[in-house]
């Protein structure tokens, strides 16, 4: 079967996605996700000219409230799943001075 | 265990006492959800401790006082997990309650359990779920359904009399239809989705999983209304949904499609579809023909959107402040990308990456822009349908539940069986899945029907009168023993 999206691209949609994959799921994905793309091709079939989008079943407009101070969540809850931290903050690992050497 | 408004109201005259009720369900579940993997999490010393203190203390008149009920596994609660069926949140307890949560327990429900399903919500058969498949209580080797595989095997196996489910393009009438039992899928904005974990923002809806439509309109009426934190929730007075449920056939108008008969539906399921139909006919509906012409279009735009949405919702997974981290990360990116592939499984994978890619520089025209584009033709139908008629009936699924392993390995195959209920969720409308027969090897087939934006009564209503008329919806599975294999 010829792949609208071959390993290559795979690989850079996974790169916008951030997604480590190994080679075995680029390839599985290529396969798959080409199929899902060219099934997606029915709908060029249609005319949608001058038809507006939907991006939302509800006629909703922007909801503004007043700029009130309510309790928020408290450090020791905000922090209770964190993976790592120290004192009052998520620790992460280190990463600036590795992009600049 | 029996309905849920049956239970609520012998627990309220004093008939049941709730602990007793409780450790019941907790000993049903620990007894016979080996088979059935319905439940990720069991919150008993809480639902026995809430139990006491509601058959000490009363709940205030609380119209679920002591029942136990059970909430699909992506709804946060602040005790216990919420993993979503997924390893990346594996350990994660989440800090608050979801809208529905508090709703439930305000009205003095007993939350025992977090059931399966699969990961995010995304799958139709729950085998996408991190921590195991959910089987079929009427056929061990068949599928629940999915996602609220759980919630749907749960109450078809009588261990709880109802639950929440999630319902982002079928979720909650396809495991219902799969396991004989009652589902709805609210309009959208109608139920608050704060505490929902999101996957498809303008698709999800929370709703009831039942045995009956008297049930589905006790829970919907707990659940239902305004909430401020939820901005897509709609600001309007909830009805009497069990006073509604009165409301005679005679009259009614139920609008029949083609598009939704037409090839590749099963015939066992067509012919329990119009049996159905025909008994609300001799009841007095009247049936009109419609035409839904773009319903056909609905996988490929929801398979574009729902993703979409998904790919930028799932971007909070980032191995930062909660959920999994990876190991190994030598820098920034690493950090992310490793955390994420490691921990997502294959679906959510490769439904970010669709939606990345529909979302992507030079192809968000061609996939996202046009999906949209075909999604307003979609609701345009409904609109003009609904001009016609008061609800639409519908197959739920083309088939009845297939078997365990049968679609995993092809994922267009997997979607495809979505093909009668996504328009739905596209359009924002209410949408009910009742039981209304079996097939020949006595797996349940499902009803749908469809109803316009807050036409939740209507729904509710027919399905209520064609219950009373019929008694698919009080067949129970066969009990499995304790501890017996899975067969098949």
């Amino acid at each position: 079967m010829s792949r609208s999206l071959d390993e290559a691209a795979v690989r850079h949609v996974a790169h916008l996605a951030r997604l480590q994959m190994p080679d075995d799921e680029i390839t599985r994905f290529a396969d798959q996700l080409s199929s899902i793309l060219a099934y997606f091709e029915q709908l060029s079939e249609l005319d949608t000219t001058g038809v507006a989008p939907t991006a939302h079943p509800l006629p909703v407009a922007n909801v503004f409230r007043e700029d009130e101070v309510r309790p928020g969540l408290d450090p020791e809850r905000a922090l209770a799943n964190a993976p790592q931290r120290q004192d009052q903050f998520f620790r992460v690992p280190k990463v600036l001075d590795q992009e600049s050497t | 265990m029996g309905t849920l408004s049956d239970l609520a109201q012998a627990i309220r005259a004093g008939r049941a006492s709730s602990e007793e009720t409780v450790r019941r369900c907790l000993d049903d579940i620990a007894a016979r959800d080996v088979d059935l993997g319905a439940f990720l999490s069991l919150d008993a010393d809480r639902a026995l401790t809430r139990a006491r203190q509601i058959d000490a203390e009363g709940a205030d008149g609380g119209v679920l006082a002591g029942v136990p009920v059970a909430v699909k596994d992506n709804m946060c609660t602040a005790h216990g997990r919420t993993t979503c069926g997924s390893r990346i949140l594996e350990s994660f307890r989440s800090v608050y309650d979801a809208f529905v949560v508090h709703r439930l327990e305000s009205a003095g429900a007993i939350i025992v359990g977090k059931t399966n399903l699969d990961e995010f919500a995304m799958g139709s058969s729950t085998e996408h779920s991190a921590f195991g498949v959910t089987r079929n209580p009427w056929h061990r080797g068949h599928v629940a359904g999915g996602s609220s595989g759980g919630s749907a095997a749960a109450v078809a196996a009588r261990l709880v009399p109802a639950a929440l489910g999630s319902d982002t393009g079928g979720s909650i009438r396809q495991p219902a239809s799969f396991c004989g039992v009652m589902g709805l899928k609210p309009t959208y904005g109608l139920v608050s989705r704060y505490g929902l974990v999101a996957f498809g923002s303008s698709l999800d809806q929370i709703g009831p999983i039942t045995t009956d439509a008297r049930d589905a309109a006790l829970l919907l009426g707990v659940v239902a209304g305004h909430d401020p934190r939820d901005s897509t929730s709609v600001d309007r007075p909830v009805p009497d949904y069990l006073a509604a449920l009165h409301r005679p056939l005679r009259g009614v108008r139920i609008g029949i499609s083609e598009e939704y008969f037409a090839e590749g539906l099963d015939p066992e399921v067509r012919a329990a579809v119009q049996a159905a139909i025909e008994v609300m006919r001799g009841a007095g509906a009247e049936t009109v023909d419609i035409h839904l012409p773009h319903m056909k279009y609905g996988i490929a735009c929801y398979y574009i959107i729902a993703p979409a949405e998904a790919s930028s919702n799932l971007a909070r997974f980032d191995g930062v402040h909660y959920g999994h981290r990876t190991e190994q990360a030598r820098d920034i990116f690493e950090l992310y990308a490793a955390s994420r592939g490691e921990a997502f499984g294959p679906e959510v994978k490769r439904r970010i990456m669709l939606g990345t890619y529909a979302l992507s520089s030079g192809y968000y025209d061609a996939y996202y822009l046009k999906a949209l584009k075909v999604r307003t033709l979609i609701r345009n139908d409904f609109e003009r349908a609904f001009e016609q008629v008061d609800v639409i009936a519908s197959p739920v699924a083309p088939g009845t539940a297939f078997r365990v392993g049968e679609k995993c390995a092809d994922p267009l195959a997997m979607y495809l069986t979505d093909v009668y209920t996504i328009s739905a969720n596209l359009a924002g409308i209410c949408a009910a899945s009742l039981p209304c027969g079996f097939d020949s090897r006595h797996l349940p087939v499902g009803l749908q029907l469809m109803g316009p934006a807050f036409g939740e009564e209507t729904l509710l209503a027919i399905s209520h009168q064609y219950q009373l008329m019929t008694d698919h919806h009080t067949k129970q599975p066969p009990l499995a023993a304790p501890g017996s294999e899975a067969a098949s």
